[in-house]
């Protein structure tokens, strides 16, 4: 690096410290007293107040919801990435940010939309009451909310992966007879694997940690409607610190499982962009 | 095939484009269009006298004006960051980076009890602050330091890409005709960066206004006082309020997609100033 593009080494230093330390504050502190405080009991207390029956139904509905909202978005994010990065169509432009919607919307506000559509007084109300159908605080409206606020997270990831790829590949493969299928499973899909899985993994982590949307149509009925989150805001509130923040662990596990897998696409990526720079000059 | 613009022999534009406008629409487009359909059966008056409430009003005014100081102050330190990032060698230095992203991985309800227990007047940042007379968690400012979090990555992770993509041919011209450091910094990097600024602030202050969950256990949540609007909707919602919890909500929303909007505008208004010059 010449002169011309760097600073003295004392500047250099002192910005560093300065970003490091706000970065200390902002990132490591919260991650530290997560762990620190889900462990200050001790090991034995941390599984303890893990298996509590209603920390495991809670998990167990958070395992549910993702089960189900992943697989769905993750068909929707497959469909709307091929259209997006493989034709060239009107309306293109406003389908990317209709997509975008969800994200720019308010979790608080992504829960009362469906209460005015399944709540006791909203529209489709009076209906599901005549035919004794119960959604709002019930887990149905739990896997409803939670696709509505992960739903553009594959589609996502997968817009621009798909993009960059280009359609000659596959223009190749169907004029040399591949079916349509054909062509996606075995010509796409190797190309588009890694931002694939990372788009799976960023739903998922998504789907499980959503609080405001799952909050608003839950009920908070313990043992029953209580996602992870839920229950994490309940035995807090219970001032059973210890408890709440053993299971918020679960949760940051996940965040720094999502993190890392992150980092790894981010590489493979990175190492097969150079490998396809090197073939084509 | 009159959607299409080009032609192409790739299958399956109809079956992807129609499926992905059924999910749009049955997932998001219908539900959210209930705001404008539950709005609609308000009076003006009605409405109008609710989203000017004093204690909407204070609802609105915490959380649009904490969301607008983090994410100012997110601007100066996201740069910071970005910048160090980008350009400087230090131990731990790819650590650091895939750290970045935390706050945006963490669940929301997670940073908020972490952020909460930190800050408040007995937490290890909490009674440092206190011994000088500052409470940090209960008030506003509990909320702007969990909005500050919430923001962090999305300003960091729109500069850093710019900064990194700078010719280094034109700094190393400047220095050659004699321009210092911080001459080539305020005359070729900064304009070169300020579009991603503008809309790393913007993405950061859209993210935060409607934010819930980092926020609502530090917050104090009084209110008139400490009471974020997501949480005066939620009250709302509780009160059998439908139509009280819909305008609030929906000036929210609008707000929010006005300020995408008007990013947009700026950004291309920026580069465009920029470009000329």
């Amino acid at each position: 690096m010449s002169n011309a593009r760097t600073e003295p080494a004392v500047v250099r230093w002192s910005l560093i410290g300065i970003a490091l330390a706000y970065l200390v504050l902002f990132i490591f502190m919260p991650l530290f007293i997560v762990f620190s405080t889900a462990l200050e009991k001790g090991i034995a207390y941390y599984f303890h107040s893990l298996t509590d029956v209603d920390t495991i139904a809670a998990i167990k509905l958070t395992l549910i919801t993702a089960l189900i909202a992943v697989p769905l978005n993750l068909v929707f994010g497959v469909a709307a990435s091929w259209v997006i990065a493989k034709f060239d169509f009107r309306g293109k432009s406003l389908l990317l940010t209709l997509i975008d919607v969800p994200l720019s919307v308010s979790p608080v506000i992504s829960g009362l939309i469906f209460v005015l559509l399944f709540g006791l007084q909203g529209l489709f109300g009076p209906w599901l009451r005549a035919h004794d159908i119960k959604i709002i605080f019930t887990p149905i409206a739990i896997v409803i909310a939670t696709i509505f606020v992960t739903f553009p997270m594959v589609a996502r990831e997968l817009i621009p992966v798909m993009k960059a790829q280009g359609s000659e590949e596959e223009e190749a493969a169907i004029t040399l007879g591949a079916s349509g299928w054909k062509t996606f499973w075995y010509v796409t899909l190797p190309n588009i694997k890694w931002g694939l899985l990372y788009g799976i993994i960023l739903c998922n982590a998504r789907a499980m940690g959503e609080f405001g949307a799952v909050s608003v149509v839950s009920g908070h009925i313990r043992g029953l409607t209580n996602t992870l989150p839920l229950q994490i805001e309940i035995l807090y509130n219970d001032y059973d610190f210890t408890a709440a923040f053993a299971a918020a662990s679960l949760l940051a596990f996940l965040a720094l499982f999502t993190l890392v897998i992150k980092t790894l696409v981010e590489y493979r990526y990175r190492a097969e962009l150079e490998a396809v720079g090197k073939k084509t000059h | 095939m009159i959607l299409l613009k080009q032609k192409t022999n790739l299958p399956g534009f109809h079956l992807s484009l129609g499926y992905t406008m059924l999910y749009l629409s049955l997932v998001v487009l219908i539900p959210l269009s209930m705001l404008f359909v539950k709005t609609s059966t308000m009076s003006f008056a009605e409405f109008w006298s609710v989203v000017t409430a004093p204690r909407t009003l204070a609802a609105y005014r915490l959380s649009f004006g904490a969301a607008f100081i983090a994410s100012f102050i997110n601007v100066f330190f996201g740069f910071l960051i970005a910048w160090v990032l980008s350009r400087y060698r230090f131990p731990g230095k790819k650590l650091v980076d895939a750290l970045i992203d935390f706050p945006f991985a963490l669940p929301t309800a997670v940073a908020g009890i972490a952020l909460t227990t930190l800050y408040a007047s007995n937490g290890i940042l909490g009674s440092v602050l206190a011994k000088i007379g500052i409470q940090s968690a209960y008030n506003a400012l509990g909320v702007v330091l969990a909005l500050m979090f919430i923001g962090l990555p999305f300003i960091v992770r729109t500069i850093e890409p710019v900064l990194q993509e700078l010719d280094p041919e034109l700094e190393e011209a400047a220095s050659s005709l004699g321009a210092g450091r911080w001459e080539i910094f305020r005359r070729i990097i900064f304009p070169a960066i300020l579009p991603s600024i503008v809309t790393g602030f913007s993405l950061a202050f859209a993210r935060t206004i409607g934010e819930y969950g980092s926020v609502v256990f530090i917050a104090g949540n009084m209110p008139g006082k400490t009471e974020i609007a997501p949480l005066l909707i939620i009250t709302k919602l509780e009160e059998f309020d439908y139509s009280g919890a819909t305008a609030i909500a929906l000036v929210m929303l609008l707000v929010s997609f006005l300020l995408l909007a008007l990013t947009n505008w700026a950004q291309w208004w920026t580069s465009k100033k920029v470009g000329m010059n």
